[in-house]
């Protein structure tokens, strides 16, 4: 499957949808890297994501890292609760920067 | 105790998701309140996560067997593998201070579970991975606590 992207400001905003598992957690790292690769700062969508696992998770920290050392920006948009929890979990909701909406990026 | 469910499936990716399905269905049937719903199938899909790629190394063929019990008002998941036992010794969290991808499922399923058991089965290949959660106590997945 391929995520929408669109732009907004000076991010590229990556929609993720669905079940981000170990089965579909490939997929969504794939794409998120290849945003960083072509030095776009990435904005991760997970207002459509249903569930996330570790592995969803680990590919998230992945684009965060890429994303640092090539000094671009990387931040998530629209974390459910059940996503938020899994964050929370992994003591990551401190480490990535979160925006409930596109209005609270704009400000 | 009663077991409600003897379940079989293959060490495949593509089965964790009607495996979501199943054991929230199973879980919402015995009762099981709104805060540790999410908590059971979480744990329940990491736990074959990591079957799937560490006893079984991502091959699509291993067995994966899953009892549920119901034990009074707590449910105990067993999961057995067929692959070679583990050094149990070996299966712990990583410091999370680390951030880097991977390596948090066995966390997650410590912080949401009442009680978690790593076993070798007595056979000569085969482990088994005990979980217990109370079914209408919300404790562990109370993340404010943390």
């Amino acid at each position: 499957m391929k995520y929408p992207v669109t732009q907004h400001n000076n991010y590229t905003l990556l929609q993720l949808t669905g079940e981000i598992d170990l089965n579909e957690s490939p997929n969504a790292r794939r794409q998120i890297l290849e945003q960083i690769k072509h030095n776009n700062n990435l904005l991760v969508d997970l207002s459509a994501v249903e569930y996330i696992d570790s592995s969803g998770v680990a590919s998230l920290v992945e684009g965060f890292q890429n994303a640092r050392g090539k000094q671009l920006e990387f931040a998530l948009l629209g974390v459910s609760p059940s996503a938020m929890q899994v964050l929370q979990l992994a003591r990551l909701d401190t480490v990535f920067t979160i925006y409930h909406s596109l209005d609270e990026l704009d400000t | 105790m009663t077991r409600l469910e003897r379940i079989h499936l293959l060490s495949r990716a593509d089965r964790l998701q009607p495996l979501r399905k199943f054991v929230r269905e199973l879980a919402i049937q015995q009762g099981c309140c709104a805060e540790n719903l999410d908590c059971m199938v979480m744990a329940i899909n990491e736990a074959c996560m990591n079957v799937i790629q560490h006893a079984y190394h991502g091959r699509d063929d291993g067995e994966i067997i899953i009892e549920f019990w119901k034990d009074a008002d707590e449910l105990l998941i067993r999961i057995y593998d067929f692959a070679d036992q583990v050094d149990l010794d070996a299966i712990r969290s990583r410091d999370l201070a680390d951030v880097r991808p991977g390596g948090l499922g066995v966390h997650i399923i410590h912080q949401v579970m009442d009680s978690v058991q790593y076993k070798n089965c007595n056979e000569p290949l085969g482990n088994l991975l005990e979980m217990r959660k109370q079914l209408n106590k919300p404790v562990k997945c109370n993340l404010a606590d943390q």
